[in-house]
């Protein structure tokens, strides 16, 4: 299992990526299929999740019964590692917006970066939402199609197990079938927004998540996804088959030690692995892409965060898939005479056009759902129903206030009692204690449902990242200053999230604690909460107008690629997971194609 | 402007103070090496259980750091949590389930937030016990604890407090501990096997297939 040290590499190596997480997994595990020697550098420890996830732990096994902290920012038991909203010793600035919020920025310091935590909500973007200014002259197009990455959210679909409905509606594709798992069966509170959410106009899906809802065909997929290779189908099939399907017992976010949902770590890097073909350096703090005397790079420079010492790592080709705004800071410290403003920056659109979600929430407490009788409700871990945007046509008639739409994720049901579960009830009690609060407690709980907007963004010129001109982390490596203001259409879509939610709980014969936000300042949550910022290093048709091309590589320098989000030039209301690794497989084709024909 | 001796004297000073601070690696560049920058040292700012904590074991009230509260404390959160949750014939009280302990740990720990609900809290139970004296005669008054007093009279000074939209302005901030406290016991109580088997939860089981409610369920809340 070769995981290298500095001193120990194995090279030549044909390809470095930087980063473990979606995009580095999927690269690494499409190039060393097909023969590639690829040296991958995680910036954190190594980490197992078959000896390391805590999966039936309840809450009072955790200090403070598993509350969140700044330590574990996400609760005790959440897989993040050396991460969360800060990461020791590696600080960023924010520059305040103008109502004084600030951008905060989720990363992981761990084998798999941030797809061992993941909510694995998979959803792929639509036709509309590979050419939006086509569309409504808005933001920018991506200088790829739909048709372009169909077949590769095929792939990945049936690489790393999604379940999902068939039904496809307006910019919301299933697929072409044949690709998904079943999905879960609902649970009560799912049951009422079936019935209430349609008569107000609103569709109900299926939810798309990565978990296996039954165990993956290691007989007939490895053939489709690797014709005519088969030590590659082999050793795909010997990896799907060490998979368990679901437990429907635990929480995602720990991660899953019978690797029955996706993080990298179990998915993608042990096929990889398996090949030999992939050699792992972790705590490794990559800084700078190094370019030689032709104008081509030449490797990577990176800290060794164990010992210190600054190492210099060759290949004929550079990914980067350290996460969006990491990949453009790798970027823009990579100064030299060549490339004065930063690698790949000729455009001057490195590190502009970051983008994140739009995020909304309401809770209601539903007095249908009280007193129900004992109910396992844990099923794959959320989502077995999810409602897709439903006003394409109106938008387009200008009958909305803002042009782009969003998703709604929605939960309920008897969770895991938690430490908040029976917190700040006396809206309902009346400050009940003593006996009537055990009463209570019994009466509402299970009775709340939770209603979450994920919406698109359009891009806007206030929203970017630089590095900041004092400040360095513990490395000595300058850090990112963070530029962010959403734009009048994010915060109109929030309002309209918040006034749709209270639609959908009034139809439910619920109540809320407060009344919804109609102040679009207030509606919306804080930059980079969502933890989907993308943009950065955007593709697109020209050199002057972006800073990848339609294959993921960089215009300036040919042998340098980005596998992560930081290519996407629009944040639909799809979750990026997905479309980072569609990209990224795609990409990684490509880069076998050139390679073979000794262009990079 | 100190001399260098007198320099090295405060660091070493400084340094002495802050036994707890858990040491980070220290890096020295290479001669040679390029490199964007000095390194400077880290010092964590936590005192807790780190980023990076073991996930899999159980963890004893008092693992990470001590529990601070005194005993006559102890009595008075055994007591005010018992009468938040008492046993009934569901469920034991709050207090034979550990929540004393949890609520221990809670307002002992380092991080921001329970600093804060420790004040509220130690702040509370002063009140709570100025209040027990308040209503007791004279000759006894200085040892009367809330502790001590009879239930009734508990429910009585509780009756007050424990609804914050209701409660008068000058009960204001008793009220707000009310509410803090009520939150932790619970948070105690119905995170523990007990708490949960009064619920009747019944999920983190390991199953082969899910199979979603009953039909008869649905059908009875109009669902089906």
């Amino acid at each position: 299992m070769p995981f290298v040290t500095a001193n120990t590499q194995r090279g030549p190596y044909d390809v470095i990526i930087v980063g473990s997480g979606a995009g580095g997994g999927q690269a690494a595990y499409t190039l060393c299929m097909e023969g590639v020697r690829v040296l991958m550098l995680e910036a954190g420890r190594q980490y197992t999740p078959a000896h390391e996830t805590p999966m039936f732990q309840t809450p009072d096994m955790a200090p403070l019964a598993g509350a969140s902290t700044p330590d574990k920012n996400k609760g005790f038991y959440d897989a993040t590692i050396d991460g969360g909203w800060d990461v020791p010793g590696e600080p960023y600035v924010s520059v305040p917006d103008k109502w004084g919020g600030n951008f905060t920025w989720w990363r992981a310091r761990m084998l798999g970066g941030r797809t061992n935590h993941w909510g694995r909500i998979s959803l792929r973007n639509g036709p509309y939402d590979f050419k939006p200014r086509s569309r409504d002259g808005l933001g920018f197009d991506w200088p790829i199609s739909y048709d372009d990455v169909a077949p590769y959210y095929d792939k990945v679909e049936l690489l790393i197990g999604v379940y999902g409905g068939e039904t496809s509606l307006e910019n919301t594709p299933a697929g072409p079938g044949g690709t998904l798992l079943p999905p879960p069966k609902p649970i009560v509170s799912d049951h009422l927004l079936m019935h209430r959410a349609p008569p107000l106009g609103i569709p109900v899906l299926p939810g798309r998540r990565a978990v296996l809802t039954r165990a993956q065909d290691h007989r007939t997929i490895p053939g489709k996804l690797h014709p005519g290779n088969a030590r590659a189908q082999k050793i795909l099939a010997e990896a799907m088959r060490k998979r368990s399907p679901c437990l429907w017992a635990t929480p995602c976010g720990r991660g899953c030690a019978v690797a029955a949902n996706y993080q990298s770590t179990t998915v993608h890097l042990p096929p990889a692995l398996a090949t030999g073909n992939l050699d792992i350096i972790t705590n490794a703090m990559v800084y700078e892409v190094t370019v030689g005397k032709n104008g081509r790079a030449n490797g990577v420079r990176f800290v060794d965060a164990t010992t210190g010492r600054h190492e210099h790592a060759t290949a004929r080709v550079v990914v980067l898939g350290a996460s969006a705004c990491e990949s453009a800071r790798i970027l823009l410290n990579s100064k030299s005479g060549q490339f004065p403003n930063g690698l790949g920056n000729s455009s001057g659109l490195v590190g502009r056009y970051v983008l994140d979600t739009v995020g909304s929430s309401v809770s209601a407490q539903i007095p249908l759902l009280e007193n129900l009788p004992p109910l396992n409700d844990d099923a794959a871990d959320g989502l077995q129903v999810y409602v897709p945007w439903w006003l394409y046509k109106e938008q387009l008639a200008h009958k909305l206030p803002f042009p782009r739409g969003y998703h709604i994720e929605y939960g309920g049901g008897k969770q895991m009692p938690s430490i908040g579960t029976f917190g700040g009830l006396e809206w309902l009690t009346g400050g009940s204690y003593g006996k009537k609060f055990k009463e209570d407690a019994r009466r509402y709980y299970g009775s709340f449902v939770y209603f979450d907007g994920r919406g698109a963004m359009v891009p806007n010129d206030n929203c970017y990242v630089d590095i900041d001109p004092k400040v360095k982390d513990r490395f000595g490596i300058p850090v990112l200053r963070f530029h962010w203001q959403w734009g009048d259409y994010e915060q109109r879509q929030a309002v309209h999230m918040q006034e749709t939610f209270g639609q959908i709980a009034q139809a439910m014969g619920g109540r809320l604690q407060s009344p919804v936000i109609t102040d679009p300042v207030k509606a919306i949550a804080p930059g980079g909460y969502m933890i989907h910022e993308v943009g950065g290093t955007i593709m697109g048709a020209s050199a002057r107008s972006s800073v990848t091309n339609g294959w993921s590589q960089t215009w300036d320098v040919p042998n340098v690629f980005v596998a992560d989000g930081g290519v996407f030039p629009y944040n639909a209301d799809k979750n990026p997971t997905l479309t980072i690794m569609a990209l990224a497989w795609r990409m990684s084709d490509h880069i076998l194609d050139r390679m073979k024909r000794r262009e990079i | 402007m100190t001399d260098r001796r007198t320099t090295i004297k405060l660091i070493i000073a400084a340094a002495s103070v802050m036994p707890a601070m858990r040491a980070r690696a220290t890096y020295k560049l290479e001669p040679g090496a390029s490199a964007p920058g000095p390194l400077r040292e880290f010092e964590p700012t936590m005192h807790g259980y780190g980023p990076d904590p073991d996930l899999i074991k159980a963890y004893e009230k008092g693992a990470f750091w001590p529990l601070t509260l005194a005993a006559k404390q102890r009595q008075l959160a055994t007591s005010l949590s018992d009468l938040i949750i008492p046993a009934d014939e569901h469920s034991p009280s709050a207090s034979a389930v550990g929540v004393v302990d949890f609520i221990d740990e809670w307002i002992s720990a380092p991080y921001p937030q329970q600093r804060e609900d420790r004040e509220t809290v130690l702040k509370g139970f002063a009140w709570l016990d100025a209040e027990a004296q308040r209503r007791t005669e004279a000759r006894a008054r200085s040892e009367q604890s809330f502790a001590e007093l009879p239930e009734a009279q508990q429910r009585a000074i509780c009756d007050r407090i424990c609804n914050v939209s209701r409660a008068s302005v000058d009960l204001q901030q008793p009220a707000q501990f009310f509410a803090t406290y009520r939150n932790l016991t619970a948070a105690g109580f119905y995170t523990t096997l007990a708490g949960r088997k009064d619920l009747k939860y019944i999920g983190n089981v390991a199953l082969t297939h899910f199979d979603g409610p009953p039909v008869e369920l649905l059908e009875r809340l109009g669902l089906a």
